[in-house]
Order: C-alpha cells, then sequence, then structure tokens
C-alpha cells in the first residue's frame, strides 16, 4: 500500500516537472472605445480622398476634393446661405421630433400601463409602422398644404412611431417588484408612474430618442427635396441639379455635422439622466 | 394590530394553491410561515398583505390600533430588497414617506432616524448598485421601519444572502424584534430563522398549502440564541413536521421538470 502510494508520489513529481503554464483562454470579445482611433480614421480617409483627388484618380466632377468642399463650406457660410438653410431645417427637424416625441411618449405609456389601451395600440403601430413615412408626405400636402405643416407632419409622423415602440417597451420591461414595491407602499397611481416607471422606462426611451432623431433627419432631407424653397435638403437637390457637387457634397457634410450634434446632445442627456447607472 | 385570516383559498388558473387557512395574527407577534417550496407562503403573505385578492375568504383587521406617526399598516420587506437603482439610500427610503403629507422637514428626520437604527447614515448618499446584499436588505428594512408599520411582512428576507450575512441579518431581526415588540410574518424556508425569531410557527402542507399545525415557541425572543439546545429541539420538531412534505414537493417538482 505505502509503496503505491510512494510511486504514485514520484510520478506526480515527474509530470510537475514537465509543467507548462495553463493556457488562457478568455481572449476577445471585449471591444473597447478608442477616440484616437476613431478621429484618426477619419483624416486617413480625408487624406486619401484628398490624395486621390489631386492626383487626378478621383474625377472632380464626380466627387470634389476635401479641400473643394471646404471653399464651398465657406462659400455658404459667409454669404450666410448656410444659416437661412440650416435654420429652416432646425426649426422644422426641432418642431417635428418634438410633436411626434410628445405623442409617441403618450401613446407608448397609454399602451405600455393600461389593458384597454394595448391590443388597439400595439397593432395600430404593427399596421402603420412599416409604412415608409415620405409615401405619406403627398397626403400630408393634400391635408395641410405645400408650406410647413406638411414637413412638420411628415416628420412627427416619423418620429411616434419608434417613439411608441420604445415607450411602451420601456414600460414593459420596468421590474414589476419595484412597482408591487410601490404599491404596497401605498404610493398613488401617479406617483408610481412619475417615480418608478418613468425613470425605470428612460433608459430604453432615450435609445428610442437616437433612432428617432435618425429618422427625423432623412424625413426632413427627403420632404424638403420634395417641396421647400430653404433647408440643407433643398440646398443639396439645388446643388445636384447644378452639378454643383462641391456644394452638395458641402450640405451632405452639414448633415452629418448636423448628425453628430444630435448624437452628443442625445449622450449628453443620457449621462445627466442615466448618471446612476 | 390584530389580523384575522378566514377561510383562504386561492387558485392560479386551475391550480389550487391554498386551501382553507385560518389562523390569527396577535400584537406583539411574529408568525413564520414555513413549508414546502410551491405550497403558497408567499401567495398567502400576499393575501395578508392586500396584494393579491383570494379565490375565497377574507384578511380581518380585528384591532385598527397602530403605532404613532404609522403611514402604511401592512409594510412589506422583500427578498430581492426593491430597491430603485436611480435613488440613493435615503431616497429609497424617502420615497415612501413622500405620497403621505409630511413635509420635507418632517421626511428628512425619519429618514435620519431610520438610517441610524440601522447603521446606514453613513451610506445614506450610495446608490444600491454600490452596496453589497445584507446592507441593501438593510436599506429594506430601513424603508419598512420609516412608514412606523403595525406590521412587517417579510418574503425570505434573507434567502438572497451569503450564509455569513444572513447569520449577521438574523441577528439583527432578532434583535429588532425584541427591542421594539414588532407584529411581523415572516415567510422562510430556513427552520434555524423561524425558530430563532417566530412566536409561533405556521407550517404548511404541500399543494394545495393546508395547515398541517401551527407550532409554538414559548421562549422570549431576548433570551434565543443561535445554537440553543431548546431552539436546536424546536427545529428538529418542525423538520419532522415538514420532511416528508417537502420530499413529496420535491418529487412533484421533479415531475414537473
Amino acid at each position: 500500500m505505502s509503496h503505491d502510494v510512494t510511486e504514485r508520489r514520484t510520478e506526480s513529481q515527474g509530470n510537475a516537472s514537465e509543467a507548462s503554464h495553463v493556457r488562457f483562454r478568455a481572449t476577445g470579445f471585449n471591444p473597447k472605445a478608442n477616440p484616437i482611433a476613431a478621429w484618426g480614421f477619419f483624416v486617413v480617409v480625408i487624406a486619401l480622398w484628398q490624395l486621390g483627388s489631386s492626383t487626378g484618380f478621383i474625377s472632380e466632377l464626380a466627387m470634389p476634393s476635401p479641400v473643394a468642399v471646404t471653399k464651398a463650406l465657406w462659400q455658404l457660410i459667409i454669404t450666410g446661405d448656410l444659416w437661412r438653410h440650416l435654420g429652416a431645417s432646425l426649426q422644422r427637424l426641432v418642431g417635428g421630433w418634438i410633436m411626434g416625441t410628445v405623442a409617441g411618449l403618450l401613446v407608448g405609456f397609454l399602451v405600455g400601463m393600461f389593458s384597454w389601451a394595448r391590443s388597439p395600440g400595439v397593432a395600430f403601430v404593427s399596421a402603420l409602422f412599416p409604412i415608409p413615412k415620405i409615401a405619406l408626405l403627398p397626403l400630408f400636402i393634400i391635408w395641410f398644404g405645400i408650406g410647413e405643416p406638411s414637413k412638420f407632419a411628415t416628420i412627427a409622423f416619423g418620429v411616434f412611431f419608434p417613439t411608441v415602440i420604445n415607450t411602451f417597451g420601456g414600460v414593459d420591461n420596468v421590474q414589476r417588484n419595484l412597482i408591487r414595491m410601490g404599491q404596497s407602499f401605498d404610493l398613488s397611481m401617479w406617483s408610481v408612474t412619475r417615480k418608478i416607471i418613468l425613470p425605470g422606462a428612460l433608459p430604453t426611451i432615450l435609445s428610442g430618442f437616437r433612432i428617432s432623431s435618425s429618422i427625423a433627419i432623412i424625413l426632413l432631407i427627403a420632404a424638403e427635396m420634395i417641396g421647400a424653397q430653404y433647408g440643407i435638403g433643398a440646398l443639396i437637390l439645388a446643388a445636384g441639379n447644378l452639378y454643383q457637387t462641391d456644394q452638395l457634397i458641402a450640405g451632405v457634410v452639414v448633415l452629418s455635422l448636423l448628425g453628430l450634434c444630435v448624437s452628443w446632445l442625445l449622450g449628453r442627456l443620457d449621462r445627466w439622466l442615466l448618471g446612476w447607472r | 394590530m390584530r389580523l384575522q385570516i378566514k377561510g383562504i383559498c386561492h387558485s392560479y388558473d386551475q391550480v389550487e394553491a391554498l386551501r382553507d387557512i385560518d389562523f390569527g395574527i396577535e400584537p406583539g407577534e411574529v408568525v413564520a410561515l414555513i413549508g414546502p417550496s410551491g405550497c403558497g407562503k408567499s401567495t398567502l403573505l400576499s393575501i395578508i398583505g392586500g396584494m393579491l385578492t383570494p379565490t375565497k375568504g377574507e384578511v380581518l383587521i380585528c384591532d385598527q390600533a397602530t403605532p404613532d406617526g404609522c403611514l402604511n399598516p401592512l409594510t412589506y420587506v422583500f427578498q430581492d430588497f426593491a430597491l430603485l437603482p436611480w435613488r440613493t439610500v435615503a431616497g429609497n427610503i424617502s420615497l415612501v414617506l413622500e405620497d403621505h403629507g409630511l413635509s420635507k422637514t418632517d421626511r428628512d428626520a425619519r429618514v435620519a432616524e431610520v438610517l441610524e437604527q440601522t447603521n446606514l447614515w453613513d451610506f445614506r448618499d450610495a446608490y444600491p448598485k454600490q452596496l453589497s446584499g445584507g446592507m441593501k436588505q438593510r436599506v429594506g428594512i430601513a424603508r419598512a421601519l420609516a412608514v412606523r408599520p403595525a406590521v412587517l411582512l417579510m418574503d425570505e428576507p434573507l434567502s438572497a444572502l451569503d450564509a455569513q450575512t444572513r447569520i449577521l441579518l438574523l441577528d439583527e431581526f432578532a434583535a429588532l424584534f425584541a427591542r421594539t415588540g414588532m407584529t411581523a410574518v415572516y415567510v422562510t424556508h430556513n427552520l434555524n430563522e423561524a425558530v430563532r425569531l417566530a412566536n409561533r410557527v405556521v407550517a404548511l402542507r404541500r399543494r394545495p398549502g393546508t395547515i398541517k399545525e401551527i407550532h409554538t415557541i414559548d421562549i422570549p425572543l431576548a433570551e434565543r440564541c443561535d445554537g440553543m439546545p431548546e431552539l436546536v429541539a424546536h427545529e428538529r420538531a418542525l423538520w419532522n413536521l415538514i420532511r416528508d412534505e417537502a420530499i413529496a414537493a420535491d418529487k412533484e417538482l421533479e415531475n414537473v421538470a
């Protein structure tokens, strides 16, 4: 018996002399943000773009160089055209987004909280959400005229549906035990809604804002291209019709910057309202 | 406050959860509800707390006397703490005082009082995610005490905690009940908790839950301590009472799975 043990011990010591490290296997699947890489990527793309234009590899007519685009943008700024177009677009964007968001939040909360609103609300949203909203612009023009109201309505309608979906999804995802806790302490329905359901649904609602703001920008440009004198969409369309591709790309750059500003603002809102996370 | 549970029956759709539950809860008494998984302990607690309407029967408040400043006579302490992650410790406690017409000064005073009582003062500005499980449950207790309840309804308050924290909090619960003479209904799987805290233990049979026996423990709470031979004897008696039920319930659960 003791001989066996000694033999086993020797064997195990022999194995130990050939020991190797346990291989680390949990690598990857953990992407991290790198702001330097993000900016670096843009710089490299713009540099390659400029290089392609300077060497004639990229046709100036098809795709103006970054320098030409910058000049066109500067021209738009100093003539005041940019502010006229951007001002008109921002008015439509903010107005339409607020209208759609307020209505969407209201309906989303009703659908999320009340049985009587749930089935009709979900059916209504499911039926109308997939419709490309720009297809309804002619109808809105008939209803509201060619002026501003039809553009506000198109943007509001487009924003409304993702807001409803995210709001009632957010309300649905609020932990039931928190609501029951509020009820068990005899909090009023208004208090439960305001102090438990609204903050609990806020992360989902805010992520819905990112989607709805992108949809709002897309619809804004589409609506302005169909019928507007001023607006970034109108600027881009006019530049395209006149083959002023530098102005066209300048308009696109403004849209991109507008998207970045909206994203930054929503990020700030996120940090302000969801700092507890 | 004295409660009388009369002929409670409850079914979820076709599943009968509770049948003919009758017992009373006297002022200053701690009643533990024990029984195998799925016997309806938490359902019964929800019915007692007015969070669930029984299919049949009623819960009567026979004596309306409540402590001074009581804002919520029947108050829950939750197994999963149910703390709002976006509010601080003080904010979570203050939440349950905000709908009762108290001035901000009164609310702050009550919050400070229960924070002191539960040794949470230093953590008043912390968010729940910064706290351990034991601290979270302390906040749950502080929140419940802030409304000066007549009856505490505790739904397995220690089951989500690790073993060491459970021992520490169990001692704190025992001290709290002994000091305040608070009335409580305490749902637990853990017989050790039941014998440490309860004056009477209601043992339920497996589904549909019916009362098998109401076991009385005549040792003052202040005199009880962990490992006390008399308590060990009570624990053994309770285990003998529900052992077969637990085995049968376990087999039923296996069959369902």
